[in-house]
């Protein structure tokens, strides 16, 4: 069929044959769904959502799916800016002890008996901080994403231990009851961190199709060189790229702790990991140019989902992480498959 | 009054003496054949008068003014294109994206402003199809052809009207036909005042279309002919050094 149209085509103009082939990507639109990698996980999730239904009574039940969304809200809302620092071919260790540090923050501020706002703008300045120093030092010194983040790790952490004084922090000032109620409480049977996945997804999609900044970030992923030489800002985006993925772990914290109701500074210990892993089941690709904004939650959902699943079927929690670890090795196996299909 | 005027360019990379002392003029409706062996030059000569990089020593005129390029930004400001010779291009991303990377062209709602497909489609369709080139605008370069490649490079510096046009061995990777048609948008080019400086290997290319040729050998200037003054054989005997100057 592509043959014949072809062929039709070159007695045609180029507008017509270009006419000709958006029909046809339009007729295609499944099949181009089918290429991606969030895809397929979405259907591992289907698969292990109808296998759970027969082996526990309990997990369609709608007190489980709400904690199921619940919980992976929070690394959904991270893997959406680690998303975006994977497409440039960058990592970002630092967003697990940046939660802690922008947690602990936005305590301390609310304790002192500021309002909610002063909170959250707190919890978002130290955010923007963390990221701003780590794009300078990635993009314009040129130095690698891996030890800048790394170093970022270690130092977010330590300064979160030494403002909080190593205490918790559970009175939250004036709007403590709307803190609590923002993160803990839902809207119409949703909760609300998942509202803000929903729409921070919805906003990235239309990021990543029509926005400008959007192109750039997946033009530098596929060649920086090229990116510059057109006029591209490379090393601003960079920076942008950075202070978003921060911004993402300092939203996450925010409501976070306030679903907790209190806060201390391991907030986000070792989660730099589970969203790495959520982004990269999701389909972001180690070594950058690709980016889907509905990997995120997939990815995120998925392991939520096989936490969730082991826990009903009665299976040790220590299994866990064995499992997490698994279905990433997978994913990014299933990625390689694919690749060599097409080639 | 020339369009471009290189004064005295030499530039070094550490050790590396890439280029001594380049003079070399460009009028407008002129095109320029630039010829050498493999590490001649060539191409550091044209990154530095498309702004990649500035020059060790020496001066850059357009139309009489001296001109300091920090970025490619600032040659494209100054009606300078260039075609990459290793085409600098976005693997990841489609044919037209490619061509309007950097100058997307877009649409606004109040306030937002977002990519404007539709147009870019059209426009990319247009261009290669000025080129004659079987080159879809929706498809992603990774997928395509060497020739396609380099048809998406060329397309790129038709975006604007430039009075420039670099061309750093544009004609390496494609058919005998997109070949015609690359040296037919040259005299196109000239015909409408635009000046070009072809890099080539290809002899007969350089022969059809350019009316100067000038030879880089080791960095150095050794001929700057009309194309009517000279043969393939000067040429070639320039290129190896068997003609020590001309
Ligand atoms: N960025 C760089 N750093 C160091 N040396 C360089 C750099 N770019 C070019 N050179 C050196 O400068 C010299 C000229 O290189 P150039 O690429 O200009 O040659 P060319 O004439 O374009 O050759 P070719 O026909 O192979 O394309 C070579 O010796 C090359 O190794
Ligand atoms: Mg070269």
């Amino acid at each position: 069929m592509t043959d014949t149209t072809e062929k039709q085509g070159a007695a045609r103009s180029h507008a017509e044959i270009d006419d000709s082939i958006t029909s046809r990507s339009e007729m295609t639109a499944l099949q181009a769904a089918i290429r991606t990698q969030p895809f397929w996980v979405f259907v591992a999730i289907i698969a292990i959502g109808i296998v759970m239904n027969f082996v526990s009574d309990v997990f369609l039940s709608e007190r489980n799916l709400f904690n199921i969304t619940r919980n992976f809200a929070f690394f959904g809302i991270m893997a959406l800016g680690m998303s975006a620092v994977i497409c440039t071919a960058g990592i970002d260790l630092s967003v697990g002890s940046l939660m802690g540090l922008a947690g602990i923050v936005a305590g301390l501020v609310m304790q002192a008996g500021y309002g909610i706002v002063f909170g959250f703008l707190a919890c978002m300045a130290t955010a923007a901080t963390v990221g701003f120093v780590n794009g300078v030092l990635i993009a314009y010194l040129r130095m690698a994403p891996f030890v800048v983040t790394l170093g970022m790790l270690a130092m977010a952490r330590s300064i979160a231990m030494v403002v909080s004084n190593n205490k918790m922090i559970y009175e939250f000032g004036p709007d403590q009851d709307l803190f609590e109620w923002i993160g803990g409480e839902s809207v119409i049977g949703v909760p609300n961190p998942v509202w803000v996945l929903i729409i921070l997804t919805a906003v990235f999609w239309w990021v990543w199709r029509y926005s400008i900044w959007g192109r750039w970030v997946i033009a530098i992923g596929g060649n920086a060189h090229a990116a510059k030489l057109a006029g591209i800002p490379v090393e601003r985006v960079v920076v942008s790229v950075y202070m978003l993925s921060s911004l993402c772990a300092g939203l996450a914290a925010f409501l976070m702790v306030g679903w907790f109701g209190s806060v201390t500074n391991a907030l986000g210990l070792t989660y730099e990991l589970n969203v790495i892993a959520a982004s990269v089941i999701g389909g972001a690709n180690l070594m950058g140019g690709v980016v889907y904004a509905v990997g995120a939650p997939i990815g995120a959902a998925l392991m939520e989902l096989i936490r969730n699943s082991l826990l009903l079927a009665g299976i040790d929690a220590l299994w866990q992480q064995f499992f997490v670890g698994l279905f990433l090795i997978l994913a990014v196996l299933l990625e390689q498959i694919r690749n060599r299909g097409r080639q | 009054m020339s369009l471009l005027e290189l004064d005295g360019i030499t530039k070094s990379f550490g050790a590396i003496h890439a280029l001594q002392g380049i003079d070399l003029t460009v009028a407008a409706g002129e095109a320029v054949g630039l010829m050498g062996d493999n590490g001649a030059g060539k191409s550091t000569l044209m990154k530095i008068i498309a702004g990649n990089f500035p020059p060790t020593g020496g001066r850059l005129r357009i139309e009489g003014q001296e001109v300091h390029f920090h970025k490619p930004l600032d040659a494209r400001e100054n009606g300078i294109e260039i075609v990459y010779q290793d085409l600098a291009l976005c693997d990841n991303l489609t044919a037209a994206a490619n061509v309007f990377l950097g100058r997307e062209l877009k649409k606004s709602f109040g306030p937002i402003r977002y990519l404007d497909y539709r147009n870019m489609y059209r426009r990319a369709g247009e261009l290669f199809g000025e080129l004659k080139s079987e080159t879809r605008p929706r498809d992603l370069v990774r997928q395509m052809s060497g020739g396609q490649r380099q048809a998406v490079a060329i397309a790129r510096t038709r975006l604007s009207d430039p009075k420039l046009v670099l061309m750093d061995e544009p004609t390496a990777a494609i058919s005998v036909r997109q070949v015609a048609e690359v040296l037919a948008l040259i005299e196109r080019l000239k015909e409408t005042g635009h000046a070009v400086i072809l890099v080539s290997h290809r002899m007969p290319d350089v022969f059809a279309v350019c009316d100067r040729v000038a030879v880089l050998r080791r960095g150095a200037k050794v001929a700057d002919k009309h194309i009517g003054e000279t043969s393939p054989e000067e040429v070639t005997g320039l290129i190896t050094g068997a003609i020590e100057h001309a």
